[in-house]
């Protein structure tokens, strides 16, 4: 597929178009394909009145907070088998010996597992909102850019935790343990920045410098995991 | 300088007369600071009575549980660079024992905070998140080690990911912090920092010494024992070999 000409030519960038469009074509295979992500994360959400009641104030209060959790709930499930099936098939060797580094093949198919499973459920938060009675407003859609930026952060954090798994038998498990931790401050701005606090202002900001930080941080340790991986 | 320390067998020998040094010193200290604390200082009303006596084990906890971390973080990042075995084994040997001094760091906080702040848990408390995060990177730094099939594997992801969370602290300290300004009116907790009396102050400052070397002494037990484990192993390998 791409070996042949990676190796004519060192600096190309085509390995990582390939890996980008690789992880595209994962997302849409088998099954639902794309679909499945937004239906685990509406079904996570939507579990939560059954569980708490459904007393609308309680709802309009907790609805912005429960999507953050169904969204980093979703992130873990999609990412278990994002780099397991290239170890086990043997097309993560193939990756590692074209020209580009290991962090960037990392950091495209992390993206467009984001762009697949990630950003889908952003573009659904405003319906699901308005079923946890939030009134029609701007700050549907602000949340949902919200959601959509915390999300790629989500999907790069688990990312690590993914590569690092992806040798570990049942390391979905293992994935969820080692991301949650980081998920922390992405959780809080955004809380905060769909809160109306007094740090809710600058919540915002925040959120996007933490997925800044781990858009510059999370490739390079995704690259030397898979690195270890293919040992 | 590194060098120096990363050889096993210098470490072994180090090891065998510090180790035990360390123990009886920590009992000492830790057994003067109980005492101090739990019969000798005067009760502090203000912060719940006799209760406070906890203290005398819960910012030792405390302090070593930040401490353990960036002790397990900087034997990472000293592995990965120079690939010294003896870095390795004392990240491994720190994980659990740091996990330990966090969940006494949880628990004894709890404890205190019942019956003072009414509470035994404050979801809004900076610092109870930042310590119960941390117990989270702990765990799953162990479980990460224990599912690689290789000790080298186990080296390597554990360092990768001591790292990465190592660079995440701050972030997570500096986001919970900002979540409690949220909450201000909530928070019951007050700096107390150096205003604190020298009757207290002085048996803390010996219990915390105390923990250290405990704590130091227990990595060093630990990774003695692992350098062992490995050289039986590759003796029994000799054997087989017939080499």
């Amino acid at each position: 597929m791409f070996t042949g000409e990676s190796s004519a030519d060192m600096a190309s960038p085509a390995p990582i178009f390939s890996a980008f469009r690789q992880a595209l074509g994962e997302a849409w295979a088998g099954g639902a394909g794309a679909l499945l992500p937004v239906g685990f994360f509406a079904g996570a959400a939507v579990l939560v009145p059954l569980g708490v009641g459904t007393d609308p104030e309680t709802l309009r209060t907790i609805g912005p907070g429960i999507l953050w959790v169904s969204l980093a709930l979703s992130s873990l499930v999609t990412l278990e088998r994002i780099f397991q099936a290239d170890a086990e098939d043997g097309s993560l060797d193939l990756w590692l010996q074209t020209s580009a580094p290991a962090a960037s093949i990392a950091a495209a198919k992390t993206f467009a597992h984001w762009l697949t499973a990630g950003l889908p459920l952003a573009l659904l938060s405003p319906s699901l909102l308005l079923m946890f009675q939030a009134q029609i407003g701007d700050a549907l859609l602000e949340n949902m850019l919200y959601y959509a930026i915390g999300g790629l952060a989500f999907y790069f954090w688990g990312g690590v935790g993914a590569a690092l798994a992806a040798t570990v038998r049942r390391g979905g498990l293992l994935i969820s343990l080692i991301a949650l931790p980081l998920y922390v401050p992405t959780a809080i701005f955004g809380a905060l920045a769909m809160g109306d606090g007094p740090s809710s202002a600058a919540a915002p900001l925040f959120l996007a410098a933490s997925t800044l930080f781990a858009l510059a941080v999370a490739p390079f340790a995704m690259g030397a995991a898979l690195r270890l991986a293919a040992d | 300088m590194f060098s120096w320390f990363a050889n096993p067998h210098r470490f072994l020998m180090l090891s065998s007369w510090l180790a035990p040094l360390f123990y009886a010193a920590a009992a000492l200290l830790i057994a003067w600071g109980l005492w101090q604390g739990l019969w000798m200082v005067p009760k502090d009303d203000y912060q719940g009575g006799d209760i406070m006596r906890v203290m005398f084990i819960h910012v030792p906890a405390a302090w070593l549980a930040m401490a353990s971390y960036l002790g397990m973080a900087v034997m990472s990042f000293v592995w990965f660079i120079w690939r010294h075995e003896v870095a390795d084994i004392a990240a491994k040997a720190i994980a659990p024992l740091g996990a330990t001094w966090t969940a006494l760091c949880l628990a004894t906080g709890a404890i205190w905070g019942k019956p003072t702040w009414g509470t035994w848990w404050q979801w809004d408390d900076a610092r109870m998140m930042s310590v119960l995060f941390m117990f989270f990177l702990f765990l799953g730094y162990m479980a990460l080690r224990a599912a690689m099939d290789t000790r080298q594997k186990a080296a390597r992801a554990g360092a990768i990911l001591a790292m990465v969370g190592a660079l995440n602290v701050p972030l997570i300290k500096f986001s919970v912090d900002l979540f409690t300004s949220l909450h201000q009116d909530a928070s019951v907790i007050t700096p107390e920092g150096p205003k604190m009396a020298a009757v207290y102050l002085w048996p803390l400052l010996i219990s915390s010494l105390g923990h250290s070397l405990l704590f130091a002494a227990l990595v060093m037990t630990l990774m003695r024992a692992e350098i062992w484990t490995r050289r039986a192993a590759q003796s029994r390998v000799r054997l087989m070999t017939g080499d």
